[in-house]
Parts: structure tokens; C-alpha cells; sequence
């Protein structure tokens, strides 16, 4: 089973050279320090930065220069500010590459919850709407049961949705599941996670590929 | 050509009860501080705020939270402010939450003099209730109205008596897209410089869209996350 790292390290697994990506609030954070050698890429946050650099050093901090999660951040070279409009804007026009983000719950159809719990005190989606809705390719980043132990993997939403039929793939702490017209299918396990349990924290449509493999991590 | 006012107070002058006024910033990140402050020592009640984030208890629109002079927020996001989260539940305040790029587009939108947008963000959620949906090339979007705002409020790196804005790092965020938007457009600027002083290929907002410009005080830029590498 992987922890909140291995989830990260596998979606970094994902990237490609020259990809543009936008990575969401949590685990999806982390996949920026798993970029595998020889992979250059470039993270967009959506309050208006092309080039994301690491946090800064005590004496470059700028209360100017932040992340979506509002952190002081540093820029690469090559990087780049615009408005608020513009970064949604190429966002809703497929020029991100790849989008990950955490979960509530996704379905088996690609449909994802992930702003709003019905009784709590509702924060707002942020720019979460936006990117499901836009995104040409997102994989989301979560546990696969919540701390009850209910399946996050449903055959239908039951939060509020953020977006319909939008999510790709889906890494948990069990495994990687690609969403076709077969609902999940699971591609790999995790290192010491088995089919049958992989099946019983399922509760949507689940299809075992027939190429399916241990987790190279 | 007189944009320039002495100071925030003069620039929020005319700001009355009931109004809607458009709040530049991202969390506490490029945020009109002097106006805020100026409208808190006002005493302007039952505002309508159009704003990405509301701040926090004691700092940005908190302020103005505090003092119970916002009626409506409409925002994206509003985490991280305790006192929002008890006028919201108790019903003193109302808030409407939209997507953030649909936020940042309506604004566009009004400066570009466009009525609507559309947008697929939203389309079967709750946001999309009560809203025209049209299928553009087999996919749905929300028409979505260009705001209609009394006043703009934006915060600015450097500008100039014409009323040109340059603007630094993140801090830009909402700031020009809600400048072109306002009705009155005020700019607070951290350096305020006689006209031709600035590179007018470096200009992110022309002074057509600014009607009143000043030169802020006493900055504190706080920030929410102070995150350091060792």
C-alpha cells in the first residue's frame, strides 16, 4: 500500500518532457518533487505563474510571489506572470497538458466531487470547477476510502459535483485505474495490495486489465 | 487630466451604502489595503463586495467583516476567516460562490464590453441552476453575465499620473481584469510617478480604465503561507 509519497511518485511516473501541469492543493503538490531526470516541466498555478519554483529562502521571500495555495514561491528560469482571466483562459483552451488534483469521490463515469460537504461550512471551489470542467487530461490524486473505510471509487457521486465525466485516471494508495466506458479499470496495484482487496474498497463498476502489474515505484 | 487624489480617503469619497464594489487580490496578495482602510473608517454599510477570496479575521475585507459593512460577498473562495464563516451561518451575510476563472471572465468581460461569456465550468453542478446552457461544437456552457460593478478598487506595483498600471509578480491576479470593470476605476499604486516616466511598452493597464490614482502608505503585504526552504 503506498502512502500520501507513493501516490506522488507514481502520478510523477505520468509526466512527459515539455508538459505544462497544473497541480492542485495536497498530494498533487508533491508530485513536483518526483520528476523523473531528463523531464523538464513547467507548473502552472492558476493565480498567474507559468514556472513555479521552490519555496524561497528566508531572505527571498516575497509576499508578491505566491501559489495557489496562497505559499510564498520562488520562479524558474523562463517563467512568466499574467492575469487572473488569461490563466484561466489557457486552461480552458487545452493548452495545460496534464491537471492533478485531489477527491472527494469520483465515479466510474469520470464524474468528481470535491468542494462541497453537505452540514459543513462550504469554502468555495476555487478554481477547481474551471479546471475539471476545462482540463484535457486529469488524474486524480486520493485515498481510496475515506477514514471510515467507504469506497471514494462510486458508481455515482452522492457530494455535490464539481465536474462531469472529466477525470482520466485515478492513482489511490491501492492502485492506478484508468475511467473508460468499462467504469475503472485497474492497471496496477500497489506493492503488497491485492486484486481481491483492490475489489472489495471498490464500490463503482471495476474491470481488472488483463495487462494488469505490480506498481513499478 | 486630473486622476490623482491625495490619498485613499479622498479616492473612496463618493462611495455610498449599498453599492458594488470590485476588490482587486488573490488571498491577501496585491489587495487594496489603504482603500479597505479608508472604507472601514468610512462607516459605508450594506456592501455588495466582488472579491476572489474575503481575507482574513483582521486583515483585507476581514476588516470590513468585522465592522458588518459587507451584506453580499461573491467570491470564489473564502476560507481562512472565522468571522465570515459566523456571519454566513447565523445568515447576516449572504454569499454567492462562483468559479474562479468564471470570476475572473465576467470581469474581463465587462472591461471588453462583452455582455456574456460562456464557460463550461459549472455545467452540471449547482452553479449551473437557473442559468442558459448552449452547446457549442458537442459541448455544454453557461452563459454567464459580464458584472456591472460601482466602483473597481485594484492595487498596483508603479503607475502614473495618467493613470497607467504596472503591477508585480502574482500580485496582479484580478487587479486589471477588475480595473477595466468598475464604473470608477481607483488604483492604489506602491509608486505613483509623473506621466512618460514609465516604459509604455511595460504598461499592463492603460489609463483609460483608471479614473482616480494615488500613492499608497504603509504597506504590510501579510502573508497567509510564509513557507521557506531550508
Amino acid at each position: 500500500m503506498l502512502d500520501k509519497f507513493g501516490i506522488a511518485k507514481r502520478i510523477a511516473q505520468e509526466l512527459e518532457d515539455g508538459y505544462y501541469v497544473n497541480l492542485g492543493i495536497g498530494i498533487p503538490t508533491l508530485v513536483a518533487n518526483y520528476v523523473p531526470a531528463g523531464v523538464e516541466v513547467i507548473l502552472q498555478s492558476e493565480n498567474g505563474l507559468l514556472g513555479i519554483g521552490p519555496f524561497p529562502t528566508e531572505d527571498q521571500v516575497d509576499a508578491d510571489l505566491i501559489n495557489a495555495g496562497k505559499q510564498t514561491v520562488t520562479t524558474t528560469a523562463g517563467s512568466s506572470f499574467f492575469d487572473s482571466a488569461m490563466s484561466f483562459g489557457m486552461i480552458r483552451a487545452g493548452k495545460v497538458d496534464l491537471t492533478v488534483l485531489g477527491a472527494m469521490e469520483v465515479a466510474d463515469n469520470g464524474d468528481i466531487a470535491n468542494w462541497k460537504i453537505p452540514g459543513k461550512m462550504v469554502k468555495g471551489m476555487g478554481g477547481a470547477m474551471d479546471l475539471v470542467a476545462s482540463a484535457k487530461n486529469i488524474i486524480v490524486a486520493m485515498q481510496h476510502t475515506d477514514k471510515a473505510g467507504n469506497s471514494k471509487l462510486l458508481d455515482a457521486c452522492t457530494l455535490p459535483i464539481t465536474g462531469l465525466k472529466c477525470v482520466r485516471k485515478v492513482v489511490t494508495n491501492l492502485g492506478v485505474f484508468d475511467i473508460t466506458s468499462e467504469g475503472f479499470v485497474c492497471t496496477e496495484y500497489a506493492p503488497g495490495v491485492t486484486i481481491d482487496e483492490i475489489k472489495a474498497a471498490t464500490a463503482g463498476r471495476l474491470t481488472i486489465s488483463p495487462n494488469v502489474k505490480q506498481m513499478d515505484i | 487630466m486630473n486622476k490623482v487624489v491625495s490619498g485613499a480617503q479622498e479616492a473612496v469619497r463618493d462611495i455610498q451604502d449599498g453599492m458594488v464594489l470590485m476588490l482587486g487580490g488573490f488571498g491577501l496578495c496585491g489587495i487594496p489595503e489603504n482603500c479597505i482602510t479608508a472604507l472601514v473608517d468610512k462607516k459605508v454599510k450594506n456592501l455588495t463586495c466582488i472579491s476572489n477570496n474575503a481575507g482574513v479575521d483582521d486583515f483585507g475585507i476581514g476588516l470590513l467583516l468585522q465592522q458588518k459593512q459587507v451584506k453580499k460577498m461573491i467570491s470564489s473562495y473564502v476560507g481562512e476567516n472565522a468571522e465570515f464563516e459566523r456571519q454566513l451561518l447565523s445568515g447576516e451575510l449572504e454569499v454567492e460562490l462562483i468559479p474562479q476563472g468564471t470570476l475572473a471572465t465576467r470581469c474581463m468581460a465587462a472591461g471588453y464590453g462583452m455582455p456574456a461569456i460562456y464557460t463550461p465550468a459549472g455545467v452540471g453542478t449547482e452553479v449551473a441552476i437557473g442559468k442558459e446552457v448552449r452547446n457549442f461544437n458537442g459541448k455544454d456552457y453557461l452563459m454567464e453575465y459580464a458584472f456591472d460593478a460601482d466602483f473597481a478598487i485594484v492595487k498596483a506595483w508603479k503607475g502614473d499620473t495618467h493613470g497607467n498600471l504596472i503591477f508585480k509578480d502574482t500580485a496582479r491576479n484580478f487587479n486589471p481584469l477588475m480595473a477595466m470593470a468598475g464604473k470608477i476605476t481607483i488604483a492604489e499604486v506602491e509608486e505613483l510617478v509623473p506621466a512618460g516616466q514609465l516604459d509604455p511598452n511595460h504598461i499592463h493597464t492603460p489609463g483609460i480604465y483608471v479614473h482616480r490614482i494615488f500613492q499608497g502608505v504603509d504597506y504590510e503585504k501579510r502573508i497567509e503561507q510564509r513557507t521557506v526552504r531550508s
